[in-house]
């Protein structure tokens, strides 16, 4: 019984890092896509450039884990903005498909980019030994690494509320989401707010990336093949609610984690499934706006 | 539909739902393929397949504005059912493809109850996950579908009992084309039927419909079912073809390519998923033949510059040409 229990506990912890995992990459979509209403495919492929970059740091320059990865934000949120201020400009103004097509060829081309740079093989970022081994609590066994990146993802919820909530930029943005319009005549630069925004969400994006590659391995292809499980996170928080995705990542995560482990036959088909009945019952999302 | 009056016969072709020169010389093109590209003949039916791939989605993305990024769904269901069906039931041709469109159909249906409620990102979602649920299940049903190895081991029976389906493809590409040429029909009978006319309206102003009285969800449930049956038809088509299903008909790829395929084509113009997946197909294999990785990069730049310069796809820019060439 007790090691049912124990057993039950260590997948709940599991499925919530997993989940604050899930956050951290998903969060920046929410906030682009809720903000500037783009449909941005990229969005998993800003978070395989902000691993590679730290990765690079790391193994190439020799910088610290804990410096690298705050590096590796800075560049891929400077890439971000870049492209936001060339590509993403021309689509703004279009219909969903436009969107759909440039950010996918985008995604596209970072790909093959990758490829040509980094090989196919499958990598992540090397643990400093403090984030290494495990730690018992009672019963229970948790690994250093989990624990950091369920505190490292509870800081960026907190700090992002706080951005939002509390300064003068997040009331700028929320005006600007509001009524474009009327933030425009009472003299709020609007595209420079949505530059800003779309680079820290490239930013949040880079260290999910980098912080989740132990979980999520770095691959060419990782913007293709986990661009589904981000998409469905913001979808099934409710566009561009940050409670909501924080919702939907732990429910997903805990729901993935614990259906892999006492429903093996049914693989990844239970979180589909999940995703299919949650968003049947509430289309909006779990917290629509 | 908007355009002003337009001079040129080809224009003229590329704006209306009527049979014209242009259908002339597409089956003049694909009967002329099957003499002069004899040893492409393989690639010729996959061409074709895709174009009813294409056209079907081109029903519910361009004349319905339903936004999918999931329409392998039914590629993969009618695939799947065509090829079960050869396997357990009967290896006759032209029923197994009635099986893959009902089959498809009837997961049209049941998605759209839920796609159809929603609009937008939810919407592309919806689509995406109704796909790789049935992927997910596709790969977990293996006793019935094999999952990682592909649906093999059927075979197909003669069509109509008289042409057997041979090595070198023949009978495999007029197959292919006589239900390319049906289905071709049909969705020009379609856009300019009420429930066509309906549906684009729809898409251009949804409320303004339902105010008119349109009962807009069943319509576009309904265009949604049929382009469904559509892409099933695809699907069987491939499978009965290929002698082989594999998972990645219902994947992400499969949805993504014809979705390229159809905006580099242009959408909501039938003509523009014959472009799009001819350019695209013959495109792919000899770049991928070539470099496969820089090829993904020349797909990624090609969509850009379509997005940003040729909105409307390469028919809408042959039509915006041959225009201005006719009102000189």
């Amino acid at each position: 019984m007790t090691s049912t229990l124990a057993t039950f506990l260590s997948l709940a912890v599991d499925g919530i890092a997993y989940g604050m995992m899930l956050f951290l990459i998903s969060v920046g979509l929410t906030i682009t896509l809720g903000v500037m209403r783009v449909v941005n495919l990229t969005h998993s492929a800003f978070a395989m450039i902000g691993g590679y970059i730290a990765l690079w740091f790391i193994q190439r320059a020799g910088v610290h884990f804990f410096l690298a990865v705050p590096l590796a934000v800075l560049a891929t949120m400077a890439i971000g903005a870049l492209l936001e201020r060339t590509l993403y400009r021309w689509v703004y103004g279009t219909h969903g498909l436009g969107q759909l097509l440039m950010t996918i060829g985008l995604t596209f081309i970072i790909t093959a980019i990758v490829k040509n740079l980094a090989g196919t093989q499958l990598q992540s970022l090397p643990l400093p030994p403090s984030l290494q081994g495990n730690f018992s609590v009672g019963p229970l066994t948790l690994s250093v690494y989990r624990a950091f990146l369920i505190g490292a993802s509870a800081v960026v919820a907190f700090a992002l509320w706080l951005g939002i909530e509390r300064t003068a930029f997040g009331a700028r943005l929320r005006a600007a989401v509001d009524n474009q319009r009327m933030a425009r005549c009472v003299g709020i630069n609007v595209p420079a707010v949505f530059s800003a925004t779309f680079a820290i969400g490239c930013g949040l994006a880079a260290v999910g990336g980098a912080l989740g590659s132990p979980m999520l391995p770095l691959e060419p292809y990782y913007g293709l093949k986990y661009l589904v499980i981000v998409m469905i996170v913001v979808a099934v928080g409710g566009l561009g609610s940050l409670r909501g995705s924080l919702y939907a990542a732990l429910l997903l995560g805990l729901i993935d984690t614990l259906g892999r482990y006492y429903l093996p036959a049914l693989g990844a088909f239970v979180i589909y499934l999940a995703v299919l009945a949650i968003l049947l019952v509430r289309p909006r999302g779990l917290v629509a706006n | 539909m908007t355009t002003p009056s337009l001079n040129s016969s080809v224009a003229r072709a590329f704006s209306r739902h009527r049979y014209n020169l242009l259908d002339l010389v597409l089956l003049g093109a694909a009967v002329a393929t099957f003499f002069l590209a004899d040893l492409y003949l393989a690639l010729a039916t996959a061409v074709l397949i895709m174009i009813v791939f294409a056209l079907s989605l081109d029903i519910a993305q361009g004349y319905g504005g339903i936004e999918t990024l999931g329409h392998a769904a039914f590629f993969g269901t009618g695939a799947y059912a065509a090829g079960l069906y050869a396997m357990h039931v009967s290896s006759e041709p032209i029923s197994g493809l009635f099986v893959g469109m009902a089959a498809a159909a009837v997961v049209g249906l049941l998605s759209g109850l839920a796609v159809l409620r929603t609009a937008g990102l939810t919407q592309i979602m919806l689509t995406l996950v109704c796909a790789t649920l049935l992927l997910e299940l596709a790969n977990v049903a293996k006793p019935l579908t094999m999952g990682d190895d592909g649906l093999t081991g059927y075979s197909v029976a003669p069509v109509l009992g008289l042409f057997q389906f041979d090595i070198e493809g023949r009978t495999a590409y007029w197959y292919a084309l006589a239900v390319l040429v049906l289905v071709y029909a049909f969705c020009k009978f379609l856009v300019s039927s009420p429930l066509g006319l309906t549906a684009q309206g729809v898409r251009e102003n949804p409320t303004r419909m339902a105010l008119l009285g349109v009962p807009v969800r069943r319509r576009l449930l309904t265009l949604y079912a049929i382009s469904a049956a559509l892409g099933g038809a695809a699907g069987a088509l491939s499978a009965q073809v290929n002698n082989i299903v594999g998972l990645d008909s219902l994947g992400f790829t499969m949805s993504a390519n014809v979705l390229v395929m159809l905006a580099l084509g242009g959408t909501g113009r039938l003509y523009g998923a014959f472009l799009g997946a001819i350019v695209f197909m013959l495109l792919a294999d000899r770049a991928a033949a070539l470099d496969p990785t820089n090829w993904l990069a020349a797909l990624g730049v090609l969509l850009i510059v379509v997005v940003r310069f040729a909105p409307t796809g390469l028919s809408g820019c042959l039509a915006r040409w041959t225009n201005k060439e006719g009102t000189q």
